[in-house]
């Protein structure tokens, strides 16, 4: 599968889970291709950098499949940076979630380096009574460095209705930049829970708003100086999205579960 | 709102009646609040009411209403009119419409919705398309000269209400000079002259209220001149 | 360009759009605009993001409405856009009003933003009938019931909050449908959401800032070509509701949000 031609990788991984037949989840398929390996480790699957970047002219892709019932926790070994290179750097991820499963996708920030062309691409696709957390935190470039450019869009469906459809476009700091976006913020990040009993009332905090959708989903949105701190505000905001600190029952399942292979 | 069921003043009232729709506007301060908190304590025994406020809504308002018993919350809608206050009530009346129909659906079925207007000066006026018939509120410490200057909501209004009479003397306002102004820009239109801080209740507003609903029971019966339009509609 | 669309476009359109800053009065409250450099900042950021997603859903709407007339048109050319959708609400013209409001609603995280679309799009909805009767706009207010009427339909509905539909259709549908009601393309109803995007903002500015309006008005002039190419770009969009631009504004969200919780409010958003 994995095709390098002028430096360039295209590269497809995948990984299924799937529930037995005793109720727990068995990882049916974990497949590395090229510079995205995935290995299992510590209850989640790992996204494991076995080269550097993506770089421009990469085009990378992920596919999740978590079936009916089944837990997946998605996690990444370190930070991933997105380089210059030839052209625009891809990376796809494709996630599907069958009735009663749970996926949780939280892998490490990503850079957008100086000088970067990136296009993150995430399509993900719920059944009715699936639920999702899911967590996008971008750096905007290494210390004291200018951004490259880096559009990220992810797109939900929840029983065949879009539940979510948001881009971030860093392409013209002039835009980027303005209190209207993301202002002198060096990161911004989303965490996006979609289960029943999450808040149903807005939460604002400093660079912080938790915001319930018109579906059963709640879009954390938050901003900050540095990558700590914007993890620290999203945290701020999963807690405040999810009444009394109690995770939704079928969060905090997948929060225990460890997938078996 | 138990009222309107032993008193209904609308016995053959087709499935699409509605409220009489009165508007009160005036200059800031005159008394327009305590005017509609007023004529809800009057009223709201007989009548089925609801209130639309187009002021500066805060929570002292809110708490203003509240603490003199006008409403339950749920029957008072405020409505933000982005520093234009005349405008809301006048040329773009879509917001005040639209708050009116919800507390209409909501307490269907409704005798009559006040419309507040924000604080403004003396050429703000009610479209027609948003009331049936408007009380404009003067207040004697603006001086006894305001009736003469007229404009069109001394002019043109249903009912005139010169409140705070109790200051008149305080300050030298001569009220049968008011009351004389008043009548030659105003013909056979009523003017009221009141003291909410010694009548608090009203009664001569509350009066001319139930006379408009009694002598013009038709305007809140028929179709609204837009509700064709209105999104409800199938 | 047609004088009913003049009329659309036009600021003293009796539609409630004088009362919502888009962003501005919290802004302003937040000493994050406070002059014309900074105004224009803004402005020209809230095109590049609400102002391109809102010309490519209206013009999405003005198209559909054009085919909407025919129904056979729509089974044949648009009908593909509900095999995605789990055929909530039938193949009709009405179930796929549903479809692409659904699509304002995911592009618009703040239920803030949301509201304050809900209720620009109920008020345009009034006029727009009144003015320019049309089936398409009568579709979209047969199934528009008020905020406090929720919709209870199946299981699904039932897990959506009460925006959902719910509180009328949002204001970019509307505008597309109100221009396709008028004769216009739509080419030109993403032209006349642009153009609202910033106008709207700017006559706000004007009146909380108390800014030099003959300055205001040099700005939006200074933005008219971009204004231009965000209306050309949004309507040369494909015809896939679901790959419609999504560009966010964080920033926009969360002082949509912040203005709800303010003591003093002028505007409605």
């Amino acid at each position: 599968m994995t095709a390098k031609t002028a430096a360039r990788y295209r590269a497809r991984a995948a990984v299924t889970a799937e529930r037995d037949r005793h109720g727990r989840t068995r990882l049916t398929r974990l497949r590395s291709d090229g510079p995205l390996a995935v290995r299992e480790a510590e209850g989640a699957v790992y996204l494991v950098g076995a080269a550097a970047g993506p770089l421009g002219g990469d085009d990378l892709g992920l596919d999740l499949e978590v079936g009916p019932g089944a837990r997946l926790a998605v996690r990444s070994a370190a930070t991933t940076l997105t380089l210059p290179g030839d052209g625009e750097s891809r990376f796809t991820v494709r996630a599907r979630v069958g009735a009663g499963g749970h996926l949780d996708f939280a892998p490490e920030p990503v850079v957008a380096v100086a000088g970067c062309h990136h296009r993150a691409v995430t399509e993900i696709t719920l059944a009715e009574g699936a639920t999702l957390r899911w967590r996008d935190e971008l750096i905007l470039g290494r210390y004291r460095e200018r951004p490259g450019r880096h559009t990220s869009r992810i797109d939900v469906t929840l029983a065949g209705l879009p539940l979510l459809r948001h881009e971030l476009r860093l392409d013209d700091p002039g835009v980027y930049g303005g209190v209207a976006v993301l202002g002198t913020a060096r990161a911004a990040g989303t965490l996006l829970l979609v289960g029943t009993g999450l808040v149903g009332e807005p939460v604002t905090g400093e660079g912080l708003a938790v915001m319930p959708l018109a579906g059963p989903g709640v879009l954390i949105s938050a901003t900050a100086g540095d990558s700590a701190a914007l993890r620290r505000r999203l945290c701020q905001g999963e807690s405040a999205a999810t009444p009394a600190g109690d995770l939704p029952s079928a969060l905090q399942d997948a929060r225990a579960a460890t997938p078996h292979h | 709102m138990g009222g309107m069921h032993d008193h209904d003043p609308h016995p053959a009232a087709p499935p699409v009646s509605r409220a009489l729709r009165l508007g009160i506007g005036g200059p800031v301060g005159s008394g327009k609040t305590a005017l509609t908190a007023a004529l809800c304590r009057s009223l709201r025994d007989e009548l089925a009411l609801a209130v639309v406020t187009n002021d500066i809504y805060t929570t002292e308002d809110a708490d203003f209403l509240r603490r003199n018993g006008v409403l339950s919350d749920d029957r008072i809608t405020a409505v933000r009119t982005g520093c234009c206050p005349h405008t809301a009530i006048r040329d773009d009346i879509a917001a005040n419409l639209d708050a009116v129909e919800s507390l209409e659906e909501l307490h269907r079925p409704l005798d009559l919705v006040i419309v507040e207007s924000g604080g403004d000066n003396l050429t703000a006026t009610f479209s027609r398309g948003l009331v049936d018939r408007q009380i404009f509120v003067l207040d004697v410490s603006g001086g006894d000269k305001v009736p003469r200057k007229g404009g069109p909501g001394v002019t043109a209004s249903d009912l005139l209400v010169v409140n705070k009479t109790d200051l008149a003397e305080l300050i030298g306002a001569d009220l049968a000079v008011m009351a004389r102004d008043a009548g030659a820009v105003r013909g056979e239109r009523p003017v009221l002259f009141t003291s909410l801080r010694e009548d608090p209740a009203a009664a001569a507003v509350a009066e001319w209220v139930r006379g408009v609903l009694r002598e013009h029971p038709h305007p809140h019966h028929a179709p609204h001149p837009h509700a064709a339009a209105s999104v409800n509609e199938p | 360009m047609d004088t009913r669309l003049l009329l659309l476009a036009d600021s003293r359109l009796p539609a409630g759009g004088h009362a919502h800053s888009g962003g501005v009065e919290p802004a302003a409250t937040a000493g994050a605009v406070t002059d014309l450099a900074s105004l224009s900042d803004f402005l020209a950021a809230r095109l590049s993001t609400a102002g391109l997603v809102t010309a490519a859903l209206a013009a999405a709407s003005c198209s559909f409405a054009h085919s909407s007339r025919d129904h056979a048109v729509v089974r044949a050319g648009l009908g593909g856009q509900l095999h995605d959708h789990g055929g909530e609400g039938g193949r009709d013209g009405e179930g796929l009003w549903r479809v692409l409001d659904a699509e304002v609603d995911a592009r618009t995280p703040s239920p803030a933003q949301r509201t304050a679309s809900r209720a620009q799009g109920r008020a345009l909805l009034r006029v727009a009938r009144t003015t320019w009767p049309h089936p398409a706009l009568d579709a979209l207010a047969a199934h528009s019931p008020r905020d406090h009427a929720v919709v209870r339909g199946g299981p699904r509905e039932q897990l959506h909050d009460h925006g959902r539909w719910g509180g009328g259709p949002h204001h970019p549908v509307v505008l597309g449908a109100a221009a396709a009601a008028a004769g216009g393309t739509p080419r030109q109803a993403a032209a006349i959401a642009a153009y609202g995007s910033v106008t709207g903002a700017a006559s706000a500015a004007v009146r909380l800032l108390g800014l030099d309006p003959l300055a205001v008005q040099q700005a939006l002039a200074v933005l008219a070509d971009d204004v231009d190419a965000v209306a050309a770009r949004a309507a040369a969009e494909p015809d896939d509701w679901a790959a419609l631009p999504a560009v966010s504004a964080p920033g926009l969200d969360l002082l949509a949000e912040l203005h709800l919780r303010s003591e003093v409010r002028l505007f409605e958003s």
